[in-house]
């Protein structure tokens, strides 16, 4: 009488921690997929940006016309790329050649007293440091998720389900360095 | 008594502690070259500052009920209201607590002269808060701006879906980006904890009390000569005269209670948004410099700026009545972290 009782309550108690678990699993999901796209609405600002730049910027660089050729095939590689280590790298290096970029306006004066130019730069700055935080946020939810993953008891639901692993955000080591430029 | 400066902040701690009453860093053996020393503050998560702050603003709210009533019910019976006084106390402290909860910010905002500023008047100052609240997570706070050179900046509202941030003409002016950036990661933490909220209730409520005693005093001055009062009264009075002589002491004990460890705890945090201590180190170090004074500050809003605007007391650097902790120190953590 009582025994197949305290199955049945065993089993429903079983099968709400699995419910809840599997729960917590899509929800984390779901807010690495959400950090994800504030960094794609940040990359896409960008892209946006850049065109304007190039435009204000053409006219006062006649002999840096390589650096702005840089820029402007980064832009296209880092709009075309795919998945997340893709985007990272093509994204990294359209941040380098931006910092050259942005080395040689340095030296034209009438540039930098340009105020179009000058927004832009803040807008790119910014662009740029959102970026950052949108991609730490990004990794910080990975983290989160990646190990919520690997843990027990969710562990083995996880691989049952086909939960996998997200990829990190990562910058190519190479584009993390300082900028060398060359003005003669 | 010996005291010992503390390897990490430099503050001077009775010899007889083993960690540092600012940092909370070891002060003797091993673990005391400052630089691995752990920093205690920062471990705890901000959800535990959260719930901390929503039940010492409860506290606060209640207490402040609490008072009000017991001033009213001394002042009716002076002035022969009776048992109404408490009921009358009881109104005067709820308006008083909702209002302090509900419009503290604007109350306080107002009080500082701060004006509201549209994103494309301010666009650095509102792509730094931005960034910085996609970096915490964050909704975006309202912007404004105090028409004064002293640079300076204070975070206010009840929670992070109404908060505003308002910093100084000077701080937009003398600060770089890296700077600035440092500045408001500070004040977003504080956003981020519900610092906000309890700051600005203080704030409000302590502007209220000093109001009510100011106007206590005057009506005591004015009857003073009017009326005999027999022994019961002559007590009454006692006790009336202690409350309002007790009501500042408090608030200024709850404004010693409010910040110093969260000062340190809101630079840690921002660090972390930033992942950048040097622009906190450089701006702290800027602000710390500048000779100009914050006009529109006083005693019931020091304590919400990043940096005490009232410098002038001598007292500050010995840290008993500060609200702050010494800014040397902050910067000498924020070194430490680099």
């Amino acid at each position: 009488m009582a025994a197949p009782f305290m199955l049945l309550l065993i089993l429903v108690v079983f099968a709400l921690a699995l419910v809840g678990l599997y729960n917590g699993l899509i929800a984390l999901r779901n807010q690495v997929k959400n950090a994800w796209q504030q960094i794609g609405v940040q990359l896409k600002r960008r892209h946006d940006l850049i065109p304007n730049l190039v435009e204000v910027v053409k006219d006062y660089m006649g002999y840096e016309q390589e650096t702005l050729d840089k820029v402007i095939r980064a832009r296209g590689q880092a709009i075309q790329a795919t998945g997340v280590q893709g985007t990272a790298a093509a994204e990294g290096a359209l941040t380098g050649a931006l910092r050259s970029l942005f080395a040689v306006v340095e030296a034209y004066p009438q540039l930098k007293a340009n105020d179009n130019v000058a927004r832009l730069q803040e807008e790119l700055t910014s662009t740029e440091n959102r970026i950052a935080f949108a991609r730490q946020f990004y990794n910080d939810m990975v983290m989160r998720y990646n190990t919520k993953l690997q843990v027990f008891p969710t562990n083995i639901l996880a691989s049952s389900f086909g939960f996998k692993d997200e990829a990190y955000f990562e910058i190519p080591a190479a584009e993390q360095e300082p900028v060398k430029v060359d003005l003669r | 008594m010996p005291r010992a400066a503390c390897p990490r902040c430099g503050f001077s701690n009775p010899d007889s502690r083993s960690t540092c009453d600012l940092c909370g860093s070891a002060l003797h053996g091993a673990g005391a070259d400052g630089a691995t020393a752990p920093f205690a503050e920062k471990r705890r998560d901000f959800y535990s500052e959260q719930a901390s702050n929503v039940r010492r603003s409860t506290i606060l709210l209640a207490g402040f009920i609490l008072m009000t009533a017991a001033l009213a019910w001394v002042l009716g019976e002076l002035g022969g209201l009776g048992p109404f006084g408490v009921l009358i106390g009881l109104a005067f402290g709820s308006i008083g607590a909702l209002s302090a909860y509900y419009s503290g910010d604007r109350i306080v905002l107002a009080a500082s002269h701060a004006t509201e500023v549209a994103a494309d008047k301010e666009p650095v100052l509102h792509n730094v808060v931005e960034e910085l609240c996609l970096a915490a997570g964050l909704p975006m706070p309202r912007l404004h701006v105090i028409e004064s050179e002293a640079p300076n900046a204070f975070a206010t509202g009840r929670d992070p879906r109404h908060a505003s941030v308002a910093v100084t003409r000077g701080l937009l002016r003398t600060m770089s980006r890296e700077e600035l950036q440092g500045v408001l990661a500070h004040e977003m933490s504080h956003v981020r904890n519900l610092d906000v909220r309890f700051a600005t209730m203080v704030g409000v409520l302590v502007g209220t009390v000093a109001l009510l005693c100011d106007w206590f005093w005057r009506s005591w001055r004015f009857r003073r000569g009017g009326r005999s009062s027999g022994g019961a009264g002559a007590l009454l009075l006692i006790v009336a005269v202690l409350l309002a002589a007790l009501a500042p002491l408090a608030s200024v004990l709850i404004q010693m209670a409010i910040s110093r460890r969260r000062e340190l705890l809101a630079d840690a945090s921002g660090v972390e948004l930033t992942r950048n201590p040097r622009g906190l180190a450089s701006a702290l170090r800027r602000i710390a410099a500048d000779p100009a004074r914050l006009e529109v500050a006083n005693r019931a809003t020091q304590h919400l700026y990043i940096v005490n605007p009232l410098k002038s007391s001598a007292l500050d650097s010995s840290g008993l009545f500060s609200t702050h902790p010494p800014i040397e120190a902050r910067i000498r953590i924020l070194e430490s972290m680099a």
